[in-house]
């Protein structure tokens, strides 16, 4: 076990899963014998708003918060989420993406653009991207709710204790509550493993 | 059963939420009957307490008379909570301001839940003034297992000192999950049952008088008590430049700030101990206090002649995060402190919208597209009326303002509401909470408003929440449900001005609207579909829109269904010669719900379920 506190921001949007993602990793990481807060500010957010969920865990944590700069790991459900968040990471941080773009109303109706390139302007900050579609994955596997999972296996091998402790207890809560579809979701931690090591280009077109 | 529940003692190490640490003091605590309104950040807090079977619990059609249930309990002799958010202590207010003279007999607690940084509120406002403004103790937790412990502790306290204990938790508190050791079972304390004494009990002046030196003499009880009591502790530092008084949550960020620093920790905040804060800075160079929100304990303790800094330096309202404190504090110490620089992501906003089914689309996209209204609204899902694309809602106030404020509204016209219609807007749950009264006011005082009673049988922006119009209660059991017809009937609307409409029938929802509004006296127009987040809403197969079709009117869009999107514009010269924009629309497979509503805006009928199957779903009765 590390002293220094880990911080995981988890960002989407609401129903796709962020709050059961963070829940997964603060479970596991009070299973390690850390002590673990977790935040998040989800008000509205059954009503298509913006998720995020702050997972902090080390020997001692105090404040539930990760202060902009401060976060090690993102781990974003959607493409422009993640971007928006991107102030909150550290410069040495990893970005996790799932390249899934989901336009809000105000878009659809051309009041503001979507970013053309959200991975693009991530990489252009200089920070470690790792984008990759989960959804696809997902389909090829036969679940659409798979991508949970994925994104969960994707960051496995960035955390401070092994992948395999992950796995185990997103596993061991599929046996106990939905034994069916424990071994899918096995598979689909493992093509998330896989996909999550390969970087993001960071000569793509920048930000402009 | 949730695992919380059915934990022993044994057991250690539980991820809670601080509103999941609440519900399982108060089982351990012995408490019996527990009551609230939902209310974020509160609601959790008895949506937990159901699933202890060893405790009555209730949704209560209002705070007030969720503590005053609790008060009944208690005078019976049995532990009784009252859970609110920080707008519900207002309506609770009437009753706990004289129940905190006349005192308590079983264990009274309120646990309000103050909504600091405003993630889903019309206000912001510090409940620690009611402790002074009621006579009444605060515990102020920092996290879970303080919440859980103090209000085991509140329990005690109000029993031994017979007054109700305010435990003020704030958001960061009741929705942060963090680990909690519980360490006992339940402890059951039995009700005697209620003594009668009419002059503890009957509040006339007379009696109430004389109880006025007694609560006097308790508040300076707890003068002496918060000096020594072990929830206002030192945490001793080796920096000793600022010293820190702090409370809640912020005590947290201080420690994550300044982990040098020495910081008085108060639990116990109110009355506050200002002997122990006094000797306290003067082991300190500067005393600085860090409160959520407003300068309470700071005025208190810079009135007791102590030098203190704190809102000349720290902002009035929102959270203390360390975010915030560094750059406040930092120049303090000679340390100027600059912003972590990363250029702020242009992002586009992401508000809350109505949900693809909602059954307030319907009666939104009446008023969009009817001039002349001014809407007065209310607290709940169809606040959000007044957002993109329908901008038909013109106020948000107060739970059950909308009817009382249009009424005044029609009586107080201006120069331009002369050809205006009032229209108030307001759903099936807020109109039980407090609005029917409002309604009762504008029959009795005469009044000509139009109202929109959305019922969607549930409380829908904390979660679906059940209430005396949905026909089930806290624990999902079969309950009385209110005819609201009859209600507003026997309120005094005349029954040709009560008008049921199933909001998903666009053209009549409009037709209806217009009808009522040109009436000289108040109209009532009631809807009938289930919130969609509900068990109660059937999803039916998606529509797709057929390319082809669509001429790209646009009219589906100013629906405001968030499964309808854009898929092109295209601009286009009309016959006249002027150039005309049109918006050609798609849907969403994966969020469309199947129920119809967009079909009723589509000339070209462009919109269908595949295979064309028609299905109408049955309206609720």
């Amino acid at each position: 076990m590390i002293d220094r506190v880990t911080n995981i921001l988890v960002v989407g949007i609401g129903g796709q899963g962020v709050m059961t993602a963070a829940e997964m990793l603060a479970r596991t990481a009070l299973s390690q014998g850390y002590d673990v807060k977790k935040t998040e500010v989800a008000g509205m957010a059954q009503r298509g708003g913006v998720v995020s969920s702050h997972v902090r865990f080390g020997s001692k944590v105090y404040s539930p918060q990760i202060d902009p700069g401060e976060a090690d790991l993102l781990i974003g459900f959607e493409a422009a989420e993640s971007l928006r968040w991107l102030p909150h990471l550290r410069p040495t941080g990893v970005a996790m993406v799932n390249t899934l773009r989901i336009a809000p109303p105000v878009v659809s109706a051309g009041l503001y653009d979507y970013p053309d390139n959200p991975i693009g302007d991530l990489a252009a900050a200089g920070i470690e991207v790792h984008a990759f579609d989960a959804g696809a994955i997902a389909g090829q596997l036969g679940n659409s709710k798979l991508v949970n999972t994925i994104m969960l296996g994707a960051i496995s091998d960035y955390l401070p204790f092994p992948a395999g402790v992950l796995k185990a207890s997103i596993i061991e809560g599929f046996r106990a509550y939905k034994p069916k579809l424990a071994d899918i979701n096995a598979q689909a931690f493992d093509a998330g493993r896989e996909a999550g090591h390969v970087k993001a280009m960071t000569t793509h077109r920048s930000a402009a | 059963m949730n695992a919380v529940v059915q934990a022993k003692a044994e057991s250690h190490r539980h991820l809670l939420s601080g509103n999941e640490a609440v519900a399982r003091a108060a089982w351990e605590a012995g408490v019996r009957v527990a009551a609230a309104y939902p209310g974020t950040p509160a609601t959790e807090i008895l949506e937990n307490i159901a699933l202890y079977p060893d405790i009555y619990s209730e949704w209560s059609v209002n705070e007030k008379v969720a503590v005053e249930v609790a008060i009944g309990a208690s005078l019976a002799g049995s532990r009784a909570l009252a859970a609110m958010k920080h707008v519900g202590m207002n309506v609770a207010s009437d009753a706990f301001m004289t129940q905190s003279l006349a005192g308590v007999v079983g264990g009274l607690v309120i646990v309000v839940a103050d909504d600091v940084g405003l993630s889903s509120s019309q206000n912001e406002q510090d409940s620690r003034y009611w402790g002074r403004f009621g006579h009444m103790p605060i515990l102020e937790p920092a996290d879970s297992q303080e919440a859980y412990e103090m209000v085991k502790r509140a329990f005690d306290l109000s029993e031994e000192h017979e007054v109700p204990v305010i435990v003020r938790m704030t958001t960061r508190v009741c929705h942060v999950k963090a680990m909690v050791e519980f360490n006992g079972e339940r402890t059951e304390h039995r009700a005697a049952g209620f003594q009668k004494n009419p002059q503890r009990w009957v509040m006339t002046p007379a009696n109430a008088k004389p109880r006025l030196p007694i609560m006097h003499e308790r508040d300076r009880k707890f003068r002496e008590l918060s000096e020594t009591i072990d929830l206002n502790a030192v945490f001793p530092g080796g920096d000793r430049r600022i010293g820190f008084v702090t409370s809640g949550p912020a005590f947290m960020h201080v420690r994550e700030t300044f982990p040098s620093a020495p910081v008085l920790k108060l639990g116990f905040s109110c009355p506050p101990p200002l002997d122990k804060v006094r000797a306290f800075a003067g082991q300190v160079d500067i005393l600085v206090v860090v409160e959520e929100t407003e300068s309470l304990l700071e005025t208190e303790i810079r009135a007791a002649g102590v030098a203190v800094r704190g809102k000349d330096i720290l902002p009035h309202f929102g959270e203390l995060a360390p975010s915030v404190l560094r750059p406040a504090l930092k120049p303090l110490l000679g340390e100027p402190y600059e912003i972590p620089k990363r250029s702020q992501a242009d992002v586009f906003p992401r508000p809350p919208t109505m949900c693809a089914s909602c059954p307030h689309l319907g009666p939104y996209f009446a008023l969009s597209h009817i001039r002349n209204l001014n809407i007065i609204g209310d607290i709940g899902c169809y606040t959000l009326g007044a957002g993109h694309p329908w901008n038909a809602l013109d106020t948000c106030t107060c739970m059950g303002a909308s009817l009382s404020m249009a009424h005044g509204m029609d009586k107080g016209r201006g120069a331009s509401d002369e050809k205006k219609h009032i229209v108030a807007v307001i759903g099936d749950s807020t109109f039980l909470h407090m609005g029917m009264q409002g309604l009762l006011n504008m029959i009795y005082n005469r009044g000509n408003v139009t109202v929109l009673l959305l019922d969607n049988r549930s409380v829908g922006m904390t979660g679906g929440q059940e209430n005396p119009g949905t026909g089930e209660d806290l624990h999902g059991l079969p309950a009385p449900r209110v005819d609201f017809a009859k209600l507003v009937e026997a309120l005094g609307v005349r029954p040709e001005r009560i008008r049921m409409v199933d909001p998903y029938e666009l053209p009549t929802m409009v037709k209806l609207v217009r009808e009522e509004i040109k009436m000289e006296e108040p109209s009532v127009i009631i809807t009938n579909r289930p919130c969609s987040l509900t068990d109660r809403f059937e999803r039916l197969q998606p529509y797709t829109v057929i390319d082809d079709q669509c001429t790209g009117c646009g009219n589906c869009i100013d629906l405001g269904c968030p499964a309808i999107f854009v898929a092109r514009r295209e601009t286009v010269t009309a016959k006249n010669g002027k150039s005309k924009e049109l918006t050609f629309a798609r849907i969403d497979a994966n969020a469309c719900t199947g129920c119809h509503m967009c079909v009723e805006t589509c000339a070209p009928a462009a919109i269908v379920q595949p295979q064309n199957r028609v299905i109408r779903i049955q309206p609720h009765d």
